[in-house]
């Protein structure tokens, strides 16, 4: 069955069918009721399952995830909002300590089952803290998965996979992403988290991207073309765990690789996939892996953003210099 | 009724104003009755004889002093008395009102001209972000959050400067040490220990501070709000919470933040004396905010103050506030504006007359006027100020992004930072576009 639905849309879905399938799985934090959020992923949620499957909590994040730790530990699937990625750094403490943790100090008795979606990243001029992307201190966290789809099928598909997983899933959704559509399949099996897909097929260089990057780099890619340049372009859609298979194998075809990511990039998960992808395939590399990443700076003003964001420029540069000499 | 011996739970009565000779007096108009959620109406009588005028304390009176049409709930003092404030202070604060409802207005049409990123406004507000500002001493401090750039302009900081962060060219934009105003603070009630921080070094220091600190009824939920409070009472800090109670945190209605009787009640536990105002009362802000800064100011430690208000529009321009509230709860808080209620009081009693308003919406309209002449103009920015301020010394790696970026204006941008990327553009693709479809309401 195929429809046309926005990236917001088919979240809403996934969270829809995901109630349905599920009595247990809860989704709640601010706004998410009767405004259905201020993306309205949640829209219609409430109205449709009720206040106890839908509902708006007091104004507090680490009351969010640790009212949500309780809750998973009561057999229930919560699925929380966070309200903008800067908005979530109240509950990292219950994050890192306990949602990642919870599993391991209990030797397993006690698992996590729930979802912490953030809309992240940037690229939509938003003032300070409505920018920025902390998949870096997630993924970092051992316990956690980190995903981040950047198109709306796979938003359907990691989600459903998100909810029904019984590990903690940080969920990011590019919220620049939120409002382009495209053809969604909903009878697609669950998108497995854990893969990385190729996006663009390409012979002379590879193109490694996440979340709001990938139309970056598929932009690139299309800008390479048309100068005589064929780029792959790898989503890797989940950066814990990560496809080190699909990725490698991706790069190992080209020869050569560029990370695209907006996040800082020192100390980055775009800095973890260079030092992977030189480490498995360094015989068949020929230039190092660059990457293209935000500058190191707190997310600027909207007004000076676009200095910050890794575009097609940037990236055909670093294309530019994977040592094309005599190849 | 159990008794309240500290005085530390809001009256369970509203603020009483009287003039000079103890006798009871009001700003309210007909229309300026607060709804059933809003504070209690008045059910004691006048009980002058329980009262000095010169204390500015509250006055317990015992609920059997009157006839009480709001039963008591078991806890609570009784009425509060409280000086009305000169006339020169109310006209002061008339004055600045019609300027922040000006400012207010005019910052929401810079945004439909694309002037500002977002504007959330504190229409229907500008009593609390006017007596804010007034009932501080140059020394003092002000910690605003996003939704107090009125209090800001009103404490005398250029009004184009309070919209540096809103209008998106940068973070922040006046001098925080020549005008003791924080940053504008957007994760909510993060500001909170900061202004117990700055008001306990400034004991430390020796010096005669006090901080206002603002927040709004959704902060009162975070942890952070609940540290600064138990913080500043624990180090007997000098500062006073000014909780503006305007009845939704975007979409979400006070009962879903709280079941505690009103927020001023969160200072008992503290050990925190909570006091609860009509918010649309500039007369009652100045007096109740003027004695809590005293009492700080005198040793007394902090306060509390939840002042009941309404925000007219929706939480920013991006918010659709027909989704949560309806059209008559508007109109009806409409009615009750806080600049027409100062307004018809000070012109009844003949403080002013036609020529003072006159005077006040032409100030008005003058910083309006200078306002878009400010906003008109694009700043040209030099990507250079990226890099200056991360660190008081750039790193090497900055330095490194620094030249990155400046050979590409160079190379690539020869006609300006928001050219389209050369490349890019020759491929027919446009520039990255900023901007959005989004709905969202929290920017
Ligand atoms: C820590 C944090 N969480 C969430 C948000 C998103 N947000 C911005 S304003 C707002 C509502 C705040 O309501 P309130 O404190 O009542 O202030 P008001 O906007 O009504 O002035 C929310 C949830 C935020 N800014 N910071
Ligand atoms: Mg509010």
């Amino acid at each position: 069955m195929n429809e046309k639905l926005t990236m917001a849309q088919a979240l809403n879905r996934a969270l829809r069918d995901a109630m349905t399938a599920d009595e247990s799985v809860s989704v709640f934090g601010e706004d998410v009721g009767r405004l259905g959020g201020v993306f309205r992923i949640t829209d219609g949620l409430t109205a449709e399952f009720g206040e106890d499957r839908c509902f708006d909590t007091p104004l507090a994040e680490a009351g969010i995830v640790g009212l949500a730790v309780g809750m998973a530990m009561n057999g229930m699937r919560p699925v929380v909002e966070m309200q903008f990625d800067a908005f979530s750094y109240p509950a990292f403490e219950q994050i890192t300590s306990h949602v990642a943790k919870m599993r391991n100090r209990t030797r397993g008795q006690v698992p996590m089952p729930m979802v912490i979606r953030v809309p992240f990243a940037g690229g939509i001029g938003g003032v300070e803290h409505h920018s920025d992307s902390s998949e870096a201190y997630f993924a970092h966290t051992p316990g956690l998965h980190v995903v981040t789809p950047s198109e709306p099928a796979d938003a359907y598909g990691l989600l459903r996979a998100a909810i029904a997983s019984d590990d903690p899933v940080v969920f990011l959704e590019p919220k620049k992403l939120y409002f382009g559509a495209d053809e969604v399949d909903l009878d697609l099996p669950v998108a497995p988290i854990g893969r990385a897909v190729v996006r663009r097929p390409g012979t002379d260089a590879t193109l490694i991207a996440y979340g709001p990057s990938v139309p970056v780099a598929l932009d690139a890619a299309a800008a390479a073309a048309a100068e005589g340049r064929s780029l792959q372009v790898v989503d890797v859609r989940s950066l814990q765990p990560f496809d080190d298979e699909t990725v490698s194998r991706a790069v190992r075809s080209t020869g050569r690789a560029v990370v695209v990511a907006e996040a800082p990039g020192f100390v980055s998960v775009a800095s973890e996939i260079a030092a992977r992808v030189t480490e498995r395939c360094w015989d068949a590399l020929a230039a190092p892996v660059a990457r293209v990443t935000g500058l190191d700076i707190p997310y600027p003003p909207p007004k000076l953003e676009h200095l910050h964001l890794p575009d097609v420029d940037r990236v055909l540069d670093a294309v530019d210099d994977l040592r094309w000499e005599g190849a | 009724m159990r008794p309240d011996p500290e005085g530390l739970l809001p009256a369970t009565e509203p603020v009483t104003l009287i003039d000079s000779d103890g006798a009871p007096v009001t700003t309210a108009r007909a229309a300026d009755v607060p709804p059933e959620a809003a504070v209690p109406p008045a059910g004691v009588g006048p009980q002058t004889q329980a009262l000095d005028p010169a204390d500015h304390s509250r006055t317990a009176t015992g609920a059997q002093a009157g006839p009480v049409s709001h039963p008591a709930p078991p806890y609570g003092a009784g009425a509060g008395y409280w000086q009305l404030p000169p006339g020169p202070a109310l006209v002061a604060a008339l004055r600045g009102m019609i300027a922040a409802r000006r400012f207010n207005d005019q910052a929401y049409a810079l945004v439909r001209q694309g002037r500002l990123a977002v504007y959330p406004s504190s229409h229907g507000q500008e009593a609390c972000q006017v007596a804010a500002a007034q009932v501080l001493s140059d020394g003092d401090w002000l910690f605003p959050t996003y939704r107090d750039t009125a209090a800001v302009v009103a404490r005398g900081v250029d009004p184009g400067e309070t919209l540096t962060l809103l209008s998106g060219e940068w973070h922040h934009g006046w001098d925080v040490h020549a005008h003791h105003v924080a940053p504008l603070t957007t994760p909510l009630a993060t500001q909170l220990p900061h202004a117990v921080g700055v008001a306990h070094a400034a004991r430390l220091r020796g010096e005669d501070t006090v901080v206002l600190a603002l927040c709004g009824d959704g902060g009162t939920s975070e942890g952070d709000f609940h540290e600064a409070l138990n913080f500043a009472a624990v180090l007997h800090a000098p500062v006073v919470f000014l909780v503006q109670n305007n009845t939704f945190a975007i979409s979400v209605p006070l009962s879903r933040q709280t079941a505690a009787p009103s927020l001023a009640h969160k200072g008992a536990g503290y050990g925190i004396p909570g006091e609860r105002v009509d918010g649309n009362d500039a007369a009652a802000l100045l007096a109740v905010l003027g004695a809590a800064v005293d009492a700080a100011r005198a040793g007394g430690g902090p306060r509390l103050v939840e002042a009941h208000t309404y925000r007219i529009q929706a939480h920013t321009n991006a918010d659709d506030a027909t989704r949560y509230r309806e059209d008559d709860e508007v109109a009806a808080w409409s009615r009750r504006d806080p600049v027409d209620r100062l307004r018809t009081f000070l012109t009844e009693r003949g403080d002013i007359d036609e020529a003072d308003l006159a005077a006040f919406a032409d100030d008005a309209e003058r910083m309006a006027a200078r306002l878009r002449e400010e906003l008109a103009t694009d700043v040209r920015h030099d990507p250079s100020e990226l890099f200056e301020h991360v660190y008081a010394t750039p790193t090497p790696q900055l330095r490194e992004q620094l030249a990155m970026l400046t050979d590409e204006a160079i190379r690539d941008r020869p006609a300006g930072d928001t050219a389209p990327p050369a490349r890019a553009e020759a491929a027919g693709l446009a520039a990255p576009t900023t901007g959005t479809s989004d709905p969202g309401g929290a920017r």
